[in-house]
């Protein structure tokens, strides 16, 4: 069993399935999100449907683009042999 | 006393028998002394045990409340899941390593005097550095060398710290630090912080742990930092620039993370990352924020060790550990696959997995305490957490492009104790309330409401989207990247040179002038000094001698001692008298 719930992630004769699997898991987050109560929410953001996809996508985004700036431009990212 | 069995004793005297038993003897031993401390734990009451007085100074070995007790309860199950990850082993140094690096945590964790936590603290660097050393090669003696040196200087700068308060308070008592934030104080928190790994005394952890043993490094992600995030908590609640420093820590693990390739290291980021939600909610200080940090605390010691073990299993087995030489390993090892995506779900706080009930928490406290901003730092720290852990690890250690390694899963035990990890992971996502109940303080908080489920859900699944569009973007690469430990590896290698090289030339030239020049005419000045001493002083001198003693004969041979002879004086004395008083008047 786990090893056929491994493969479906790996092999690529899934990639199809899975790529539709994870559009619709997609869709109905947000969806669900407009569902569900926002009585307690403290913020203003919390009270938009689907703030926290456009969050997530947004974080991520920025997270690996900064860290990339920081890596090339900056001069974090070195040679292995940097130390030696 | 006889109600109480301190764990620690436990583990460092347990582990003087090791090096003597071997086989399943050896083996059922080691499982044995981790179950009895967690039914010490367990099975232990409230209080104060061993106080005393010890040159001069209050003790207390063990003080026994809830805070400690959830920390000695998850130490005690880690050094289980630990010691069946370790059994395999046939040298049985690290084994006797972990149990006194365990054995110290736990020190620390029940001390209620600070020289008691300090002797403990210093143990807890000096075993789990073996650890680091039991590794050999050339680069972790180097890393483990390091990792030493920052902790001692961490534990100078903590013993500093508390002398300073002993003096000024007149109480070496472990507890909630009071009024001023003086010298003393802030001593006594940079050597906890060091250990928590807050930026930019971080870089020994990074550092350390990805050139650690495979078994050793399991130990490692779980104690030292956890133990630093427990004084914090006790020491330290509600201090707001811990509030700071641990925002500064979530986010700066997860942008180091991006550029990581060696698969341990980016973990240890992740660790980074993580305390600093500990460190943000012990800052935030409010009842629900220290019930979050601890509660998160303890499910990171399970989900991190999880995650340690699955990138172990894989060093174990392929024997490389950088993201651009691994790849393809979901066909051999579906287990570990399997186990180490519980982990990185529990990290990443899926709904039904330890990360949600606890890292929403605090993320809560701070929303309840009006930090919008911690918030959202948070927030997006999570999604980065996803981004590595959950989604560019495992893409390139398991899947991704087929390096053909001839890969198979690890021995039995190491299965076992992920297993054993990824249990609990699951049971503290699924029934919170054991752990809440736990907590030292009454929890006043529901993990599962539907806002909340979605919004994580949201910021979790958007984030894959951004990982699949930009996957390219992420592919590892063979580089390193700087971090402070430049400043003690580079830094000093300058320092070398500049001894070594203006400083050494400098104080040559010095000694060659000396030699050349200062010194023969310091000689002959000498010598010139000694003549002129000699000839000209002395004579002087002895010539003034000779002189008086001539005055003092001549002085002499005038008292004769006839009275005539001094009435004949004095009647002389008179007439020079008057004849001077004669003219000088005139």
């Amino acid at each position: 069993m786990i090893k056929r719930v491994v493969d479906f992630f790996g092999d690529e004769e899934w990639a199809k399935q899975r790529r539709r699997l994870f559009y619709l898991a997609l869709v109905l987050i947000v969806a669900a999100d407009f569902l569900v109560s926002r009585e307690h929410a403290e913020y203003v953001w919390e009270r938009l449907p689907g703030w926290s996809a456009v969050y997530g996508f947004g974080s991520c985004v920025l997270l690996i683009f900064v860290s990339k700036f920081l890596g090339h431009r900056i001069g974090l990212m070195r040679r292995e042999d940097y130390y030696d | 006393m006889t109600d109480f069995i301190h764990p620690a004793l436990l583990f460092i005297l347990g582990a003087l028998p090791i090096p003597f038993l071997r086989g399943s003897i050896g083996k059922a031993y080691l499982l044995l002394i981790p179950t009895l401390a967690i039914l010490a734990v367990l099975t232990m009451e409230p209080g104060s045990y061993g106080e005393a007085r010890f040159i001069g100074q209050e003790i207390v070995i063990a003080k026994v409340d809830k805070l400690s007790i959830v920390f000695a309860t998850v130490f005690t199950v880690m050094a289980l899941i630990g010691t069946v990850y370790a059994l395999h082993l046939t040298r049985t140094g690290q084994h006797v390593a972990a149990f006194i690096y365990v054995g110290s945590a736990l020190g620390v964790v029940f001390a209620g005097d600070y020289l008691t936590l300090y002797l403990f603290w210093e143990g807890m660097a000096f075993a789990s550095a073996y650890l680091v050393f039991a590794q050999g090669g050339d680069k972790a003696i180097r890393a483990g060398f390091r990792y030493l040196m920052v902790h001692i200087a961490g534990g100078v700068c903590l013993l500093g710290g508390v002398v300073l308060h002993r003096l000024a308070t007149g109480s070496s008592l472990f507890g909630p630090i009071e009024g001023e934030m003086g010298v003393a104080v802030y001593l006594i928190l940079a050597g906890f912080i060091l250990n928590a790994a807050v930026p930019p005394l971080n870089a020994w952890l990074t550092d350390a742990y990805p050139e650690a043993t495979v078994t050793g490094a399991v130990f490692m992600s779980a104690f030292t930092t956890k133990t630093a995030v427990y004084v914090l908590a006790r020491a330290f609640p509600g201090t707001e620039l811990l509030v700071w420093l641990g925002i500064a820590m979530a986010l700066y693990g997860v942008i180091y993370a991006v550029l990581e390739n060696d698969c341990r290291r980016l973990l240890a980021y992740h660790i980074v990352s993580q305390v600093g939600y500990m460190v943000a909610g012990v800052g935030i200080g409010t009842e629900m924020a220290v019930n979050g940090a601890t509660s998160h605390a303890f499910a990171h010691i399970l989900y991190k060790a999880l995650l340690f073990m699955g990138a172990g299993a894989v060093i174990h087995v392929t024997g490389r550990r950088k993201l651009t030489e691994l790849g393809g390993l979901y066909k051999s090892m579906p287990l570990t696959v399997t186990l180490y995506m519980v982990g990185a779900l529990a990290i990443s706080a899926f709904p039904f997995f330890s990360g949600f009930v606890t890292k929403s928490m605090v993320v809560a406290a701070a929303g309840q305490d009006h930090r919008a901003l911690v918030v959202l730092a948070l927030t997006m720290a999570s999604s980065g957490t996803f981004l590595h852990t959950g989604l560019k690890l495992p893409y390139y250690m398991f899947f991704g492009k087929d390096q053909g390694l001839g890969a198979r899963e690890p021995p039995g035990n190491m299965l076992v104790a992920m297993g054993m990890a990824a249990v609990l992971c699951i049971a503290i996502g699924v029934f919170p309330r054991p752990l809440y109940a736990m907590l030292p303080y009454p929890v006043d908080f529901e993990p599962y409401t539907g806002l909340h489920i979605t919004e994580s859900l949201g910021v979790l699944m958007f984030t894959a989207l951004g990982f699949v569009i930009f996957l390219r973007a992420l592919d590892p690469e063979n580089k390193i990247s700087l971090d402070t430990d430049w400043f003690y590896r580079k830094g000093a290698r300058y320092f070398m040179w500049l001894a070594e090289r203006p400083l050494a030339r400098y104080e040559k030239a010095v000694s060659e002038v000396s030699e050349t020049t200062a010194l023969p005419f310091l000689h002959g000045s000498a010598r010139e000094g000694f003549r002129i001493d000699l000839n000209g002083v002395d004579a002087v001198v002895n010539g003034v001698a000779r002189s008086i003693l001539g005055g003092g004969a001549a002085l002499r041979r005038l008292q004769t001692g006839v009275v005539t002879h001094y009435v004949l004086a004095m009647i002389a004395g008179l007439i020079a008298a008057a004849v001077v008083f004669a003219v000088a008047w005139r």
